[in-house]
Parts: C-alpha cells; sequence; structure tokens
C-alpha cells in the first residue's frame, strides 16, 4: 500500500478496501518505527490525525470525497497548521503553536486530506543538507550515513521511506529540487505567484514558492490542483485562471507521446564541476527522452554562473528584513535575562538563531545598510534581470531546458558543513530557476553508486501541466519513482 | 569589501544581533569567502539594465478600506512570553 500512487490510494479508499483510519494508522505506525532513525518528522499529533482521518471516512462514505480526501500527507514545518506546534527548524520558534492555517494547509483540509505531522527542515529554510535544524539532521534513507538534501530534507527523507502518502515542501533557491534529487523521488517548484505564500513563514519574499514532493510527476500534478490558486491574502498571488493540472497527462502511453518538443540544454549545467557519473545518468535519461519523441538541442544560459552571487546578495538580504520580525516580544525565543530592551532583542536572536541563520542575516544587514544597497542589492536586481532575459531568449528556441538537478549525489553528513560556499554550490542549477521565477521540477533519472540522481526539467512561466506530463511520459517507459530504499521495507 | 571585526560588530548590531569578539572574528573568516563571491558581480556591465524583483509585470493589489479581520487577541497572546491586560510586557523604555 506504501508504494502506491495516489490514485491508486484514493481508489482503495473509494472501494471501501480500506479506511482513511487505517490508512493513517499505518504510516503513523511506520513513523513511530522508522522516524528515531531518520529524524523526519519533528511532531506528530496521532490524535489530531486520526480525527482527520475519521472526519475523511464520513465524507467517503456521504459521497463527498474528492482524489486526495483521507491521504495522509506530510506538511513542512514552514507551514503554520493552527494549534500545531510551528518551529520551521528553529530554536526561535521551538514552542510556537500556530493560530491559524498557512493557505496549504487550507487546501488541504478543504479535500479531507490527513496530516500526519510537520517535517523537519534546515532552519529557516536556509540551508541545502538539513543539517542546520534545531531539531537535528535528517538521515537519507537510501543511505542513513548521508543528507537528503534540504531545506525540505525532512519533507524529502518522508516521501523516499513512506513515511507519507506525498509531502509539501517549499523551494527558495532548489530546497524541493535538490533533496528529490538526492532522494529519489519527483518535486515541483511551481511558476513564482501560483502558490499562496500566507501562512507559510518567510525566507526570501521574491523567491519563496511551496510545492509538491511525491513518488511521481502525476502525483504532483494531483497535488497541484489542490495547492495552487489565487489567494488574495498573498499581495505576490497571481490571478491565474484555475487549472487542471493533470489535464496534459498522456492517458494512454503510445509510441511517441514527446513528438513535436524540442528540448534545450544549457552548456553551463553540464560543464566543470558536474560529477562524470551523474552525467552519464542524465545522458542515458536523455536517450529515453528521445525515443519518446523529444528532439534536443544546445542552448546557453551565458549569465548563468551569476546565480550564485545574486542568490546570495538577495536571498540574505530579504531574509534579514523577514527576520527581523523575531524579536521576542510576541511570540518567539525571548532571553531569560536582559537590562533594557535593547539587550532584550540582542540576547533573543543571539540565542533563537542558529550559526547559518545569523550569518545570512549579517550578510543581508551589510547589502542593505547605507551606502551598499546601489553597489549590492539594486546590481543584484539588475543582473537578476539579465538572467530571466537569458531564459526568455532560450524558450524562444524550446520548449523545455532540461538538465542535472545537483552536481553530485547525496554527501556525508557532516561532509560540507565547514565550508558555507561547498554547501551554496549544491544550488548552481536550481537557484537561476527561482531568480528568474520560472517552474522547476526534478525527476528521478537513474542511480550512481546506489544512490539517488535527479533530472531538472525547467519550464517557461505557466507551462506545469506540460512539464508534468513530459516527467509522466518518461515515469511510463522508466520505473526510477518506484525504487525502495533498502531495509525501508 | 574587505571587512573588520569592528564592521561585523556594527552590522550585528544593526540586525540587533548580540555578538562576542571571539564569535565576530569566527564570523569574519566564513564570510569572507561569501563576500569575495558576490564581488564577482561588478565585473557585469548592468548599465541601463532595469532592477527585477517580480517576474511577472504586476502591481500592487489594492482592496476597499472595509474591516476584514476579527479580533483574536487572546489567541495571537497565546504565544507571548509576557502579556498584561491584553498588553505585551517589555522592559520600560522611555523614562
Amino acid at each position: 500500500m506504501i508504494n502506491q500512487s495516489l490514485k491508486n490510494l484514493s481508489q482503495l479508499l473509494a472501494s471501501k478496501a480500506m479506511s482513511s483510519v487505517e490508512m493513517t494508522q499505518t504510516f503513523l505506525d511506520r513513523i513511530h518505527q522508522y522516524n528515531p532513525s531518520i529524524n523526519a518528522y519533528i511532531t506528530v499529533d496521532e490524535e489530531k490525525s486520526l480525527a482527520q482521518a475519521k472526519a475523511a471516512d464520513a465524507s467517503i462514505a456521504a459521497g463527498t470525497a474528492t482524489v486526495l480526501t483521507g491521504i495522509p500527507l506530510a506538511q513542512k514545518d514552514i507551514f503554520c497548521a493552527k494549534d500545531w506546534k510551528t518551529t520551521c527548524g528553529s530554536k526561535m520558534l521551538a514552542n510556537f503553536i500556530a493560530p491559524y492555517d498557512a493557505h496549504v494547509i487550507t487546501q488541504f483540509n478543504n479535500v479531507g486530506a490527513v496530516n500526519l505531522g510537520k517535517t523537519n527542515m534546515d532552519e529557516f529554510a536556509m540551508g541545502s543538507s538539513n543539517e542546520t535544524s534545531y531539531f537535528g539532521g535528517v538521515k537519507n534513507p537510501w543511505d542513513l550515513t548521508r543528507v537528503p538534501g534540504g531545506s525540505s530534507g525532512g519533507s524529502a527523507a518522508a516521501v523516499a521511506a513512506r513515511l507519507c502518502a506525498a509531502a509539501t515542501g517549499t523551494d527558495t533557491g532548489g530546497s524541493i529540487r535538490q533533496p528529490a534529487s538526492l532522494c529519489g523521488f519527483t518535486g515541483l517548484k511551481p511558476t513564482y505567484g501560483l502558490v499562496s505564500r500566507y501562512g507559510m513563514i518567510a525566507f526570501a519574499s521574491s523567491l519563496d514558492q511551496a510545492g509538491p514532493m511525491a513518488k511521481s510527476a502525476e502525483d504532483c500534478a494531483l497535488m497541484m490542483n489542490v495547492m495552487a490558486g489565487f489567494d488574495a491574502r498573498d499581495s505576490t498571488s497571481l490571478n491565474h485562471p484555475k487549472e487542471d493540472y493533470t489535464a496534459q497527462l498522456n492517458q494512454t502511453p503510445f509510441s511517441q507521446p514527446l513528438a513535436g518538443l524540442t528540448v534545450g540544454l544549457p552548456k553551463e549545467y553540464f560543464a566543470e564541476g558536474l560529477d562524470g557519473d551523474v552525467a552519464k545518468v542524465i545522458e542515458t535519461a536523455i536517450v529515453e527522452y528521445k525515443k519518446l519523441g523529444a528532439e534536443f538541442i544546445d542552448i546557453s544560459l551565458p549569465n548563468a554562473s551569476l546565480s550564485i552571487p545574486v542568490y546570495y546578495v538577495l536571498a540574505p538580504a530579504e531574509a534579514s528584513s523577514n527576520l527581523s520580525r523575531y524579536d521576542g516580544v510576541r511570540y518567539g525565543h525571548r532571553a531569560a535575562e536582559y537590562d533594557d530592551l535593547m539587550e532584550m532583542y540582542m540576547k533573543s536572536r543571539a540565542e533563537g538563531f542558529g550559526e547559518e541563520v545569523k550569518r545570512r542575516i549579517l550578510i543581508g544587514t551589510y547589502v542593505l545598510s547605507a551606502g551598499y544597497y546601489d553597489a549590492y542589492y539594486l546590481k543584484a536586481q539588475k543582473i537578476r534581470h539579465l538572467i530571466a532575459e537569458d531564459f526568455k531568449a532560450a524558450f524562444k528556441q524550446c520548449d523545455i531546458i532540461m538538465g542535472p538537478t545537483v552536481p553530485s549525489t547525496a554527501f556525508k553528513i557532516g561532509e560540507k558543513t565547514g565550508d558555507p560556499i561547498a554547501m551554496y554550490l549544491q544550488d548552481i542549477y536550481t537557484i537561476a530557476t527561482n531568480l528568474a521565477g520560472l517552474p522547476g521540477m526534478s525527476v528521478p533519472a537513474g542511480f550512481s553508486n546506489d544512490l539517488p540522481v535527479g533530472l531538472q526539467i525547467i519550464g517557461n512561466y505557466f507551462d506545469e501541466a506540460r512539464m508534468l506530463n513530459v516527467a509522466h511520459a518518461y515515469q511510463q517507459v522508466t520505473d526510477w519513482q518506484t525504487a525502495m530504499p533498502k531495509g525501508i521495507a | 569589501m574587505a571587512l573588520d571585526n569592528s564592521d561585523i560588530k556594527r552590522i550585528a548590531h544593526l540586525a540587533r544581533i548580540e555578538i562576542s569578539d571571539a564569535e565576530a572574528d569566527k564570523t569574519l573568516s566564513k564570510l569572507a569567502g561569501i563576500l569575495t563571491l558576490i564581488e564577482q558581480m561588478q565585473a557585469v556591465d548592468t548599465t541601463g539594465i532595469r532592477p527585477m524583483s517580480h517576474s511577472q509585470d504586476v502591481v500592487q493589489r489594492l482592496r476597499d478600506d472595509v474591516v476584514t479581520a476579527t479580533n483574536q487577541r487572546e489567541a495571537f497572546q497565546a504565544n507571548a512570553t509576557a502579556v498584561e491586560g491584553g498588553l505585551y510586557l517589555v522592559p520600560k523604555v522611555i523614562e
């Protein structure tokens, strides 16, 4: 059951072969068994989950259920969920009980999905390995001595280890796609503005975007149908017409489902820095896509190499602004001793934030400070425009862009914590997508030394339905997304 | 963009984060690499390029000036460290 698609799980419930309570209990039992060694979940509340499952069963009996009704999902601990502890992976919010639901949570509640619990993540979404979490690191289910990726590391491990039917994540520089690649499943970061950020704890407001993390593209499409949509409470939410993301999924596999599709391969994503074995897996995947009818051309994203410096000006700058709300006054950690208000702020923030978060706040504060704003923040915004223009030009020559998601496979725990830049380079292929606001996916494409490798698919604005079908067509002729780690039976 | 220990202390103060001398030194060495990385931007010619903050051509949406929020003070203050009479308590600011 645990390896079934969302559609099949929904069928099990509809046919009464299983109840949502039984399905939820199965996942809760697995969490109980495996979470101590993986640490994917920060908070589990069996009572709440089973109560939701019971309500879902009633809805199924009454005939008012839809495809995700009663399906147990994991929620990244960045989404405020009413009456659930919502920590964002930080000591700062270690005891924060959210008094309201994020839009994403409301959407899932409205269709009767079951919340299995809040998953572990890098602190305030800053990281690529889940090692900055106040609640401890997460282990990659494929190799417990390695990282699952980040910042959505907990959701990633939960999907890979089948501790949920699917999960939500957020992606600011690659935090859905990179863990999807390292843990061998499908993850999608939608076009910026498609999924409301209301109630999603803010890191970098012009880059953050929530998205699905699930075994297959079809599962991601079903999740997107619930997650996407205009929300007036998010000022950056786009009034894009409601879409059915499953609409373009080929119903019957036929010989050349991707005939007529032109795919661009950016030469900058196949250059120095890409692990040779990862490149081989990607090349093999490309052969499969060619068999499905896709045509490949070489393209260039000339400003791609500037993605990292631009991101590490913009994201920390926005983070320094967003995290200034954590002052110990109305919520969050407050120091035990202080002589005056200034000291209260300074001690609370020094104690509540971890090293990486403090580092990024300092960078952000610096680049926004008087005398430096033009040279750094404004300059970065201009180069951001150039990067977006590169993609615009590329999409005149091709429909879809492909490449590796990450330069290598999952690294060992502790391997990159001493060198911030080595960690930042994990996102070298994913970051430009966030800067441009484009949709990006990672699709499992094979293994290198028994570790998962992901293929990245980047689409034009609002092209998620097509991207999902491109991945879906590949997943009809390959089965990487059904592979399960050993020892997680 | 070479920073020194006093720069770090000044920036930390702006960010309202307490930092010791030892921590400032440690931060300085970790930041050095990142700051060099950022300098790469200066080599790019951006004359005449408009800064971009949103990929779509959108403007700030406005709404009617009507009250839509409800009073949830008790629920929101449940997370506060110190409250009294519906107010948040902090050290005295004004003499």
